[in-house]
């Protein structure tokens, strides 16, 4: 058989549009008398087509995770609208929202933590389809066993616990869970991080399998941007709960828009010794700053190589706006100024 | 050649439990030269934390060490008495921990320490120490660091805890660094800091780095050997452009293309390794590895392999050796998990 392979950068996705996320807000209130919070997603909009695989990236506490559950309807928004096939995911409530639930899951990335320990297997996996009284005596017995089938576990595990289970096959009870509804979208919130990487493949490549046949949709939430790439259409950059950048996957490596994102990528160690010796990462300065009191600005600014500080980086927020390749956005005022630079000491071939 | 720095003769180290006895490290040996950065990958239980363990005398309960020898600079080790293993440890050679808020004292300041590690060990005086303190955060990449001497560890970010572990691991100026995992639970930009720190410290403090980790792509940064651990034992050990390049075992083989990578144009479907791990108390017969390999013969159902050379400096425990598999037999048969059928099935089924 064929190796499968990715659809090539300058093929532009004509199918409809599945979510619009517009201007979305999740802010959590700090305890405290001061009234600040966490603004953990402050003000994102972007598109995914159905069949498309959007990835996300971001250091740990840009406000992914955040993003990933107002989209599921698991928090509601503080402020902006998601639109599901059309419909606003935040205005819903009730029935409605159970409705549209059915379409959007979601992929926990620990698959320890995600499975009750004293359910089976089989009660695991039906759960979402008792909750909407889909199936009932032997109709759904067998749909429990196809799923397993589906993501390719023994069809007679159904009376297992998940202690019985290895993390790669606990993944794989959660993604049958998930496949229970039929659903259109799912989010996978970092679903291999917690693996080893032998077992890793085997659920992206299960992952990539049922998407070509259910025509599914994803965000895909990773931190391993090798494991993004490999996957995804196209990726977006979150920092400090922003959207920073948003490309073609090829794009994206081959001329990133933004500082941050070339900082990201410049850092990534890649499995080549020659490749390894003459890797410069980009360095940044600090630490992340708290989401509670984000810069002014650019929110990137008190960390950025090339900001213009006092000046417009420190004063203006950039807008996110087309920036390089056709379909490329950045958020930056100087976007493509390191592009060319990490590019050749990155040691990337322009793929 | 000068002697190595440290000699790992036929360790064995068991832990002996209900279920039978687990064959955490079983039957290794291996050499690390000073100032030579060696890497230890293999997936997770093959037993890479427990060698580490075991060098350092570290073997939890009801773990022990059977058999072996390890030779540190031509003292055993294994036959070493309390106080001179507690000499040895943070002395000659430290530990850096995956996860650094385990092994840093959460109501001590780091500064401080700092300063016990190496008053600890007698290295140095009182005043010699005091004054190593925030040159060594210095090193390190602390900001601030005269000031930063005087937080606790939860003030401190990930990457800044993981950095003053390793600048208490530093203090007493060992010979050998032992990384288990230093930067898996670190984000991106930090891991760059981190990788960065090891490689100045090889070049410039010529301490020996053994790095344990899965991650193939911090190898290939950071290691001049690469051994491959499978069920205990090494199936491969050899430079490691040699490795990347040609690697014999189909353990390392399949590891290598296992990860998706950011450096090669076009994204070809992962090899994935079936099946699970070995069940370290009931090993199969023959080559460990047999039971998930796609190139096995029927001899490695029944004999196990030696680790035999395949090239100068390169050894490899394979009855087949990648080098005589042709090219159309490394391709995956099949192309997916999901069988087309069950997958129209549940198309109908849910449908319904
Ligand atoms: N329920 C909550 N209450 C208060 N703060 C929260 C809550 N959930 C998340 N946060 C905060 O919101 C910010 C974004 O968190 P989020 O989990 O979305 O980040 P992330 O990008 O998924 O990070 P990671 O890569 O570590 O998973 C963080 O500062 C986090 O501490
Ligand atoms: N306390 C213990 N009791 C019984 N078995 C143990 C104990 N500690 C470790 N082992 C076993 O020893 C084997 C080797 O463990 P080790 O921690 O060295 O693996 P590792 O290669 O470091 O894995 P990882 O990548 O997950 O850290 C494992 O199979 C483990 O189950
Ligand atoms: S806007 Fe300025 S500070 Fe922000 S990323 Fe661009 S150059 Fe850097
Ligand atoms: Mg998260
Ligand atoms: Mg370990």
């Amino acid at each position: 058989m064929k190796v499968a392979e990715a659809p090539p950068s300058t093929e532009r996705r004509v199918d409809p549009v599945i979510l619009r996320v517009d201007n979305v807000y999740k802010h959590f209130p700090v305890g405290g008398l001061g009234g600040g919070a966490v603004r953990a997603v402050d003000g994102v909009s972007f598109e995914i087509r159905r069949g498309e695989t959007l990835g996300l990236v971001g250091e740990s506490g840009s406000g992914k995770s955040t993003l990933g559950r107002v989209i599921t309807a698991l928090h509601p928004a503080s402020g902006g609208h998601v639109f599901f096939e059309g419909k606003d995911v935040t205005k819903l409530r009730g029935g409605k929202l159970r409705q549209i639930r059915r379409q959007l899951q979601i992929i926990f990335q620990d698959p320890f933590a995600s499975l009750d320990p004293r359910m089976t297997v089989g009660e695991i996996i039906a759960e979402p389809l008792d909750n909407y009284g889909l199936a009932r005596g032997r109709q759904r017995q067998l749909r429990i066993q196809e799923l397993l089938r589906v993501v390719g576990l023994n069809p007679n595990f159904t009376n297992r616990y998940p202690h019985e289970f290895s993390g790669g096959q606990r993944q794989r009870i959660g993604i049958a869970k998930a496949l229970a509804l039929n659903p259109s979208l799912i989010v996978c919130d970092e679903p291999v991080s917690a693996l080893d990487v032998s077992i890793q493949a085997q659920i992206i490549n299960l992952l990539q399998d049922l998407q070509r046949e259910f025509n599914l949709t994803y965000l895909f939430i990773a931190h391993d941007l090798a494991v993004v790439r490999h996957i995804s259409n196209r990726i977006a950059v979150m920092y400090l709960g922003k959207i920073v950048e948003i490309a073609d996957r090829l794009d994206i490596y081959d001329r990133p828009q933004h500082p941050y994102t070339s900082a990201l990528l410049s850092s990534i160690p890649v499995p080549d010794p020659r490749r390894e010796a003459n890797r410069e990462p980009i360095p940044l300065k600090g630490e992340i700053p708290s989401p509670v009191n984000p810069p002014s600005g650019c929110r990137f600014h008190t960390r950025c190589p090339i900001a213009r500080v006092p000046g417009v980086c420190s004063e203006i927020e950039p807008p996110l706006v087309a920036h390089g390749r056709p379909g490329q956005v950045a958020a930056c005022h100087f976007a493509g100024e390191l592009s060319a630079r990490s590019a050749t000491e990155a040691g990337l071939p322009s793929a | 050649m000068a002697a190595p720095l440290l000699r790992v003769e036929d360790l064995r180290t068991q832990f002996f439990t209900s279920r039978g006895i687990v064959h955490a490290v079983d039957g290794i040996s291996f050499n690390v030269n000073r100032g030579e950065t060696v890497g230890i990958v293999g997936e997770s239980g093959s037993g890479k934390t427990m060698t580490a363990f075991s060098i350092l005398r570290l073997v939890p309960d009801p773990g022990r060490i059977v058999s072996g020898r390890i030779l540190f600079k031509d003292q055993d080790v294994v036959q070493m008495n309390d106080d001179d293993v507690r000499e040895f440890r943070g002395n000659d050679v430290a530990m850096i921990f995956q996860d650094p808020m385990t092994s840093l004292n959460p109501v001590t300041k780091v500064g401080t320490q700092i300063d016990e590690a190496m008053t600890a060990h007698e290295r140095f005086s009182k005043k010699e120490a005091q004054a190593r303190i925030i040159p060594l955060l210095q090193q390190v990449r602390i900001p601030e660091a005269a000031r930063r001497a005087q937080d606790y560890p939860h003030q401190f970010s990930g990457g800044m805890r993981q950095r003053a572990m390793i600048a208490m691991g530093l203090s007493n100026e060992p010979e050998l660094l032992i990384a288990d995992e230093p930067t898996t639970a670190l984000d991106v930009t930090v891991q760059a800091q981190i990788i960065q720190l090891l490689k100045q410290l090889n070049r410039d403090v010529g301490a020996a780095i053994i790095l344990i980790t899965h991650n193939m792509a911090l190898v290939a940064s950071l290691c001049q050997r690469i051994i491959v651990m499978y069920a205990g034992r090494i199936v491969e050990e050899g430079p490691v452009e040699q490795i990347f390049d040609s690697p014999q075992h189909p353990y390392t083989w399949s590891l290598l293309r296992s990860v998706p990578r950011v450096d090669v144009a076009r994204a070809e479907r992962l090899v994935s390794i079936k099946g699970l791990p070995p069940d370290l108390v009931r090993l199969p017969p023959g080559c460990k590895f047999h039971p998930r390999c796609r190139f096995k013969i029927e001899k490695c159902e029944r004999e196990e392999p030696p680790l035999e050379e395949v090239a100068p400096n390169q050894v490899a425990r394979c009855w087949v050796m990648m080098r005589n598999v042709a090219q159309e037999q490394r391709e995956e048969t099949k192309a997916g998990e999901v069988s087309r059928e069950a997958a129209t099935e549940l198309k109908q089924a849910g449908s319904g």
